[in-house]
């Protein structure tokens, strides 16, 4: 049995557990806790490890997506859940530009670890308060050859279009040689 | 008796509360990496400073403030026998180049440029010398620390995050390729034109901030608001050695090899879902 994984990263509270638990066939397995520090208004539970979904491709192949903590004291994990990743989608909340600068952050910090395909989802875009994936854009300064993809990490077919675009992505770059 | 510490133990904003709240009077030195501050208090209140030991000298701030013209300068240089501060003023003054306010007002702009990248500071050594003043012929002001604390806070905090926006001063600029705003369009301000004209991958940001005489966070706020409008992008300077690859462990420098159809197996498997 083969496996390959995928890692949903991104700041406090963008909506990666979400995103996992609406396409994982399993229950996530997730080490949620009660937040005890500032954060507490936003949050009732915060991921302190990871979480983890799972979509069996055929009996000889698995596909693993792992959730990175959101929060940076635990940033440590991040290159460990990194090894080996075939991509990794960084989740934003599109409703919250005092995360931006943070998700800029973690994007840098993941491309360090890997030279490995990345998108950005656009997340919560069902919000009345959501900035545009374009505006995201040029809030993250991100190229135009970044994939900045709209997500609502409830819906399943948005959150197949998110993992989608990151497969298209590697199979370009599979094609590129 | 000399008030003696370190910044990390006490930070600037303490200190400056305890000058005004004291209201003392008496010169306070501030050292770090090389770079030396003193600044002079009267009554609590700030009234002259100097950044390592440099006399910048009233006729060149004013000029540099765009008060005096190069040859205005000459003259009074000229007419002045004492070659102090408050004479050369006073010159300016008398023949009608500019007024007393515009003295005071420029001084002050200088000496609280000091003192707020002394916000910046998180370590040093400090010592305060108790009723020791300038020399007479300096020029001084009067400037109460309340409102220099609460405007140092707030630099501090913009600091941190300039800091964290533009690490590394020893990066390079360059215009991007498709730039958001056409330059021509927007309005720029006399010093994002003075760094925008040394923009040039082989002049690194550190080197742009020398020549024009920027601080830290002078250079460090102007490149982030030009990286913002998205007229200019960091570029590792041209001719710079190859920085060494980052410490990662090698499992994790490559991605697992898979082939095109692994992937494709993927992308059928999730469209079915």
């Amino acid at each position: 049995m083969q496996a390959v994984k995928i890692v949903v990263t991104g700041p406090f509270n963008s909506g990666k557990t979400q995103f996992i638990r609406t396409i994982s066939e399993i229950e996530v397995v997730s080490t949620e806790r009660k937040i005890t520090d500032e954060f507490r208004s936003i949050k009732e539970q915060t991921t302190v490890a990871m979480d983890f979904g799972r979509i069996t491709v055929d009996e000889n192949l698995v596909l693993y997506l792992f959730g990175t903590p959101g929060q940076r004291r635990f940033d440590f994990m991040w290159d460990i859940l990194s090894e080996g990743m075939l991509g990794f989608v960084v989740m934003v909340d599109s409703t919250s530009p005092q995360t931006f600068r943070e998700a800029r952050y973690i994007l840098d910090i993941f491309r360090r670890y890997a030279k490995v395909p990345y998108v950005v989802a656009a997340n919560k875009q069902d919000l009345p308060d959501a900035w545009s994936p374009e505006d995201l854009r040029i809030a993250l300064r991100l190229n135009s050859n970044v994939k900045v993809i709209p997500c609502v990490a409830t819906n399943k077919e948005s959150v197949k279009r998110v993992l989608l675009e990151l497969l298209y992505l590697v199979l370009e770059i599979l094609e590129e040689g | 008796m000399a008030l003696k510490g370190r910044l990390e133990d006490f930070d600037i904003t303490k200190l400056f509360n305890l000058v005004h709240l004291a209201r003392k009077t008496g010169a306070l030195t501030l050292e770090r990496d090389g770079k030396k501050v003193t600044l002079y208090f009267k009554g609590g209140k700030l009234i002259y400073a100097i950044k390592d030991s440099e006399e910048k000298g009233i006729l060149n701030l004013l000029f540099r403030a765009g008060k005096l013209s190069r040859e205005q300068v000459r003259e009074i240089e000229a007419r002045s026998r004492l070659k102090s501060d408050k004479e050369k003023a006073l010159i300016a003054i008398s023949t009608g180049y500019l007024s007393k306010e515009d003295v005071l007002e420029c001084l002050q702009r200088h000496f609280l440029e000091i003192v707020y990248e002394l916000f910046t500071w998180q370590t040093g050594a400090f010592s305060f010398e108790p009723d020791v003043l300038p020399d007479g012929d300096k020029l001084t002001v009067s400037i109460d620390l309340a409102n220099l604390i609460l405007e140092g806070t707030r630099r501090q905090k913009e600091w941190e995050i300039l800091q964290e926006e533009i690490p590394d001063l020893d990066m390079a600029l360059k215009f991007t390729e498709n730039p958001r705003t056409a330059i021509r369009n927007i309005s720029l301000t006399v010093d994002e034109w003075r760094v925008i004209s040394y923009i040039n991958p082989q002049n690194t940001i550190r080197q742009i901030a020398r020549y024009n005489s920027m601080s830290d966070y002078q250079i460090r706020k102007i490149v982030y608001g030009l990286l913002s409008a998205g007229l200019v992008e960091l570029v590792p300077p041209a001719g710079a050695p190859k920085a060494p690859p980052p410490e990662i462990p090698p499992a994790l420098q490559a991605p697992p090899k898979v082939s095109k159809g692994l992937v494709q197996r993927l992308i059928d498997r999730i469209k079915r879902l």
